[in-house]
This record gives C-alpha cells, sequence and structure tokens, in this order.
C-alpha cells in the first residue's frame, strides 16, 4: 500500500521522494524511536511505554495518523463442506484455545444449520512469523474471550495454546489448503486475491458479516464517535450492525516536531494527500477506505504538527 | 593456515631494517602480511560476532541465567522465554538429516570415486554441484509442496503402522514436523558430502588401491579397508560441513517443521528450530527484552555448533586411532 502512495505521490510531485523500507514493526519502531527516519508505519499502534520512551528521548511526541483498513478473516479446509461457515466468537475463541476439537461441535454446528460438519479433529494453523494480522486476530479473540486475554494475551507473537505454525499469509494459506480439516486466518486482501473461502463472524450486534471492504470500513465508522485524540483505537469487535469485527486501521507514525521545515511541510503535504486523493487508491489494492469522520479529525490533527 | 613455516630458513624475528626492507623488496613479506591478515580476519569475525551477541542479550542473560537452557516456555506477551524446545528441534532435526544423509552420501560417494566409469562421475559432479548450489527457500518450497503430502498421505500412515509401537512414530499426521524437517536437511547436504567426499577419495594414492589389490583384496575390500580409511579425515571434514549448514538452516526448516515450540519423543510432532524462530520473530520483536532473548538464542545456537563440532572432532580422534590399528593389522 505504502510504495503505492509513495510512487503516486512522487509522480505528482517530482521534488519528494520517500525512501520507504519494509522492516516489520519492531524494527520500525526503533528507528523512529531512535530518530535514524523520519516516519514510520505499523499495523499495530505504539503502547504506552513506548510513546514515553520517544518522549523521554526527543521531548516531544509522536502521533498516530490512520491511513487505510484492514481485515482478518478465518479460512478452512473441510472435505465436503463447500458453504461458507458461520464462525461465532465463542466457536473462534474455543478453536484456538485448543477447547473446541472437533468440527460437530455445538458451538461450530449451532451456527451452521443444514452444513454436514464432520466429526473430525480441527488443525489448527496460526502464523509463526511476528506480524500486524496476528496482532489483529489476537486483538480480537482478547477482547471476545477474558480466558484467552489471561491466558495468551495480544501480540504480534503470541504462544499459541495449541496449532501449526506457517510463516506469512501464504505459509498459513499453504498449510490449510493442503491439511484436509484445518483451520487459519489470513489477511482480507489475501483471501481475496487468491479467492480462497474464508467464512462470516459473529459481530457483536449479533449479525454474521462476511468480511469486505464495506464491513470493515462500517467497522471503522462505528468507532469513529469514540475516537480518541491520538487515534490509538482498536476497531475489532465494534459496535454497528454492518461493522466487520476483525478490522483494524494501520497508522503512520510521525513525530509532533520537526527541525527541518522543508520535511515537516513536504510530509504534511503528503498526508494531506494520501487523505483526500490517496484514499483512492485504497480499494484497488483491497483496503478499506477512512470513514470521512476519521479523516476530518486527522487533517485537523495534522496542524499540530510543528 | 601456517604460512609463518615457509621455506625460508630466516624467517626468526627482524633484526635490522635493512634486511626488512630488503626481504620486503622480494615481496615475500608483503605476502606474508596479506595472506597473515587474511588469515586474521577469521578469528576477528569470530569474536566480533560473539561479543556482539554476548552484549546484544545482556538483559536477557541477567534476567534468565542458565534457566535459558531448561526453561520450555517462550511467550512473548508474559515476558517469558526459554530455549529448550528450540534446542531440542535444532538437535533433533540435525542429527536426523545426518542420520540419512551420511550413509547415502558416503554410499554415492564411493560409487562416483571408485566403481563408475570417469565419464558417468565427473557428469553426476557437475549435477551435485548444481544441487549443492540451489538456494535453500527452494528446497524450502519442495518440501512444502512435495515432501509434507507425501510424508502425511504415504510415509507416516505406513510408518504409524509398520513401527508405531515405537515412540518415535505417534501421533496425528500432519506431515510437517521433526522428521520432515530432518529430511529435507538430508537432501540438501547430501550434495556436499557427496562433493567432499568424492574428491578426497579420488585423491588417495593409486598404489594404496594396487597394493591391496595385489595382496589379494577384493574390489570392495580395497575399497571399504583401505581407500576409505584412508580418506576418513576429509570424510569427515564434508560431515562437518553438513552437520553446519544442517543447524543453521533457517529457510527450509521453517517452511516444513511447524513452528511450534514443543518437545517431544515423536519425529511426526511438529517442532522449531533456533534459527527458524530467529527469522520469524525478529523483525516484529518489540519492547526490550523480546529482542534481546532472540539475540541469546542466536548466542546459543553459536555454542551449539560449537560443542557439536568439538563432539565430533573427538569422535574421529577416537575412531581414527581404532582405524590406523587395524590398518596396522
Amino acid at each position: 500500500m505504502y510504495s503505492k502512495w509513495f510512487d503516486e505521490y512522487h509522480k505528482k510531485d517530482t521534488n519528494i521522494e520517500i525512501n520507504y523500507q519494509s522492516i516489520g514493526s519492531g524494527g520500525g519502531i526503533k528507528q523512529v524511536t531512535e530518530g535514524t527516519v523520519d516516519f514510520g508505519a505499523s499495523d499495530g499502534p505504539m503502547n504506552d511505554d513506548q510513546l514515553k520512551a520517544f518522549q523521554d528521548k526527543h521531548g516531544f511526541a509522536i502521533l498516530h495518523f490512520p491511513t487505510v483498513l484492514g481485515a482478518v478473516v478465518p479460512t478452512y479446509n473441510i472435505p465436503g463442506v463447500t458453504t461458507d461457515l458461520n464462525f461465532t466468537p465463542e466457536a473462534l475463541s474455543g478453536i484456538f484455545l485448543g477447547k473446541i476439537t472437533k468440527w460437530n461441535d455445538p458451538a461450530i454446528a449451532g451456527a451452521n444449520k443444514g452444513v454436514n460438519l464432520p466429526g473430525n479433529d480441527i488443525v489448527v494453523v496460526h502464523r509463526s512469523d511476528g506480524s500486524g494480522t496476528s496482532y489483529i486476530w489476537t486483538d480480537y479473540l482478547s477482547k471476545i474471550s477474558d480466558e484467552w486475554k489471561s491466558k495468551v494475551g495480544k501480540g504480534a507473537s503470541v504462544n499459541w495454546p495449541v496449532g501449526l505454525g506457517g510463516k506469512g499469509n501464504e505459509g498459513v494459506a499453504g498449510l490449510v489448503k493442503q491439511t484436509a480439516n484445518a483451520v487459519g486466518y489470513v489477511e482480507l486482501i489475501y483471501a481475496i486475491q487468491n479467492k480462497m473461502p474464508y467464512g462470516t463472524v459473529k459481530n457483536s450486534s449479533g449479525a454474521f458479516i462476511k468480511a469486505d471492504l464495506a464491513g470493515v470500513t462500517a467497522a471503522a465508522a462505528g468507532a469513529a464517535k469514540n475516537m480518541p485524540d491520538d487515534f490509538r483505537v482498536s476497531i475489532t469487535d465494534a459496535p454497528g450492525k454492518a461493522a466487520y469485527p476483525i478490522s483494524s486501521f494501520t497508522w503512520l507514525l510521525i513525530p509532533a516536531k520537526f527541525s527541518d521545515g522543508a520535511k515537516r511541510d513536504a510530509l504534511k503535504g503528503f498526508v494531506k494527500w494520501m487523505l483526500a486523493d490517496g484514499q483512492n487508491y485504497a480499494e484497488s489494492l483491497s483496503y478499506a477506505k477512512l470513514p470521512k469522520e476519521v479523516v476530518a479529525k486527522e487533517v485537523k490533527a495534522l496542524d499540530g504538527i510543528q | 593456515m601456517s604460512t609463518a613455516s615457509t621455506t625460508l630458513p630466516s624467517a626468526g624475528p627482524v633484526v635490522g631494517s635493512r634486511s626488512f626492507l630488503r626481504r620486503l623488496r622480494e615481496g615475500d613479506e608483503i605476502v606474508r602480511l596479506i595472506t597473515f591478515l587474511f588469515a586474521a580476519s577469521v578469528v576477528l569475525i569470530t569474536l566480533l560476532l560473539v561479543f556482539e551477541l554476548w552484549q546484544g542479550s545482556v538483559l536477557a542473560r541477567h534476567k534468565f541465567g542458565f534457566a535459558f537452557f531448561a526453561t520450555r516456555v517462550w511467550d512473548p506477551n508474559a515476558g517469558e522465554f526459554g530455549a529448550l524446545p528450540f534446542i531440542f528441534g535444532t538437535v533433533v532435526t540435525s542429527a536426523v538429516s545426518l542420520l540419512i544423509a551420511v550413509p547415502l552420501g558416503i554410499g554415492a560417494a564411493i560409487f562416483l570415486a571408485e566403481l563408475a566409469p570417469a565419464r558417468v562421475s565427473d557428469t553426476l559432479e557437475f549435477f551435485i554441484d548444481l544441487l549443492a548450489a540451489v538456494p535453500s527457500v527452494i528446497y524450502g518450497l519442495l518440501g512444502f509442496l512435495f515432501v509434507v503430502p507425501l510424508m502425511r498421505d504415504f510415509i507416516q500412515p505406513r510408518l504409524k503402522d509398520s513401527l508405531g509401537f515405537l515412540p518415535f512414530f505417534k501421533g496425528p499426521a500432519y506431515g510437517i514436523g521433526f522428521l520432515t524437517a530432518g529430511i529435507v536437511l538430508a537432501i540438501m547436504v547430501i550434495p556436499y558430502i557427496i562433493s567432499v567426499s568424492r574428491e578426497v577419495l579420488l585423491s588417495v594414492p593409486r598404489d594404496q588401491r594396487e597394493a591391496a589389490l595385489a595382496l589379494g583384496s577384493t574390489r570392495w575390500e580395497s575399497t571399504w579397508k583401505v581407500v576409505v580409511p584412508f580418506a576418513r579425515t576429509g570424510i569427515m571434514g564434508s560431515i562437518f560441513l553438513a552437520l553446519a549448514r544442517a543447524l543453521g538452516e533457517t529457510m527450509a526448516v521453517t517452511m516444513v517443521i511447524g513452528n511450534t515450540p514443543s518437545i517431544s519423543a515423536s519425529l511426526f510432532s511438529p517442532g522449531y528450530s533456533i534459527a527458524a524462530v530467529i527469522a520469524n520473530e525478529f523483525t516484529e520483536a518489540t519492547g526490550d527484552l523480546y529482542p534481546q532473548a532472540l539475540i541469546e538464542l542466536g548466542l546459543v545456537l553459536f555454542l551449539l555448533t560449537f560443542i557439536l563440532n568439538g563432539l565430533a572432532r573427538i569422535l574421529i580422534l577416537a575412531t581414527s586411532q581404532r582405524g590406523s590399528g587395524m590398518g596396522n593389522a
């Protein structure tokens, strides 16, 4: 997503070139904190300790700016089952905690009347590499299951109670495709691009939602009303009838003060463009646009950068 | 690297600047100095590596101490880190791979060096060198797309039926796990063993073979009792190379091992290796302790390589003494 934006923006204003390296959130946050890069991007927001570390080092804050929205979907491979499965929060947490071990468990079958689920053992597949996808997935499971929250928690890598690890979206997808009776999770964009089957998830209003870009934006809109001023908000399990519950913002991490005025203005110019014209590129790459309320709030916050 | 022991009789300490300049003009001293620097750089890089790993893991080392080696939990959220499942996975997969690769590799090398016609031997050598140069991600793909389904659908069910009473072949057949990782590693290291062992076997002097044959040995006796013992040190060297590659292999292992930090007697069980977990988690490791624990794992891998190499060397020393005794008899 970011490479596309930086390319397009460079075409528009050839004076500005943004050098983007994809190195992962761990290294990204470290480099931003150390000041070796001008700004960063992350799938998970920085936590309070990391914010404090930045503040202590530089004397001013680091700000979060939501850019687009992504979602994570459950995907599965059950021989004989071709319809979309419905997943309740209880079913998902139970499967990933290792408490629901058979496909015909009442917690799954109850939400899938008329589907002939086999009594086979469920093979759970998760990401082995640290990833924003795992962060969103475990953030969701932490919200809907107290047991998950206390036993496992959320993070780019966690101590998984059960299952096999696949490297990357392609590793998880490959294991699920190969292994009968497997269930895993992948980014929505990956599932769409590779035409993988994925299930619906029951949201906080009780509706089963099949993830699509509109549902993701709806989740963001549901959360936008209570958007905190620092934009660090999780929109998993968001309110709203049409909201897809396993959605998330991704953020740019921008320091509140720049010593180089030209750099500051260039970056502000880019973020303004990204919030307006840039949003139109999101959907062609299977990411969801930001809701209008969030964009308005960000434009205001952008003025705060000195 | 014993450049100091050249044939120069006066290679002692330099007495006068005049004689130094004269020798400098001859170039020997320059060559000596340059090659010494090359040799020293190996030691320097090793020391730098250990130093960096040691410095980079200071927090984790102080927090966990030796318990790091014995702890089975790896929980980034709780800040609990233990190396045991990763050490286990690294050792088990490497052992499985050598168990398969050593007999196959040495057998193939004996055929190529002793029995095959030169044309066949050279042609095959070309393919073996090609295999040795294939990037490991390609072997990983081969493992994931070919070996894993083969294991799951054919080999593991059959092993379970025939040898299922052993603790090594129990549990569900996912296709991935210790055994599959060991097999993929074996495929990767066999070319090294064949290529180096074949060269060593070919360099055994012709007289040795002829003498054995003249004493009435069969072809096989001359190969097995004379040529192979003669080349033993070189063959062991090829096994070291294979072991080093197996211990440190990252990409191919992570694609087929299942990436689950578990310790199990069953080779069907999914596991994890040190190199794989570092590659998987380092980029997204935030905070202070978590990345340091991963760096400490790197230190552990270094140590493990060091210890296993040492053990292997002792083993060779022991067998070579027995071997030469046999040769004398």
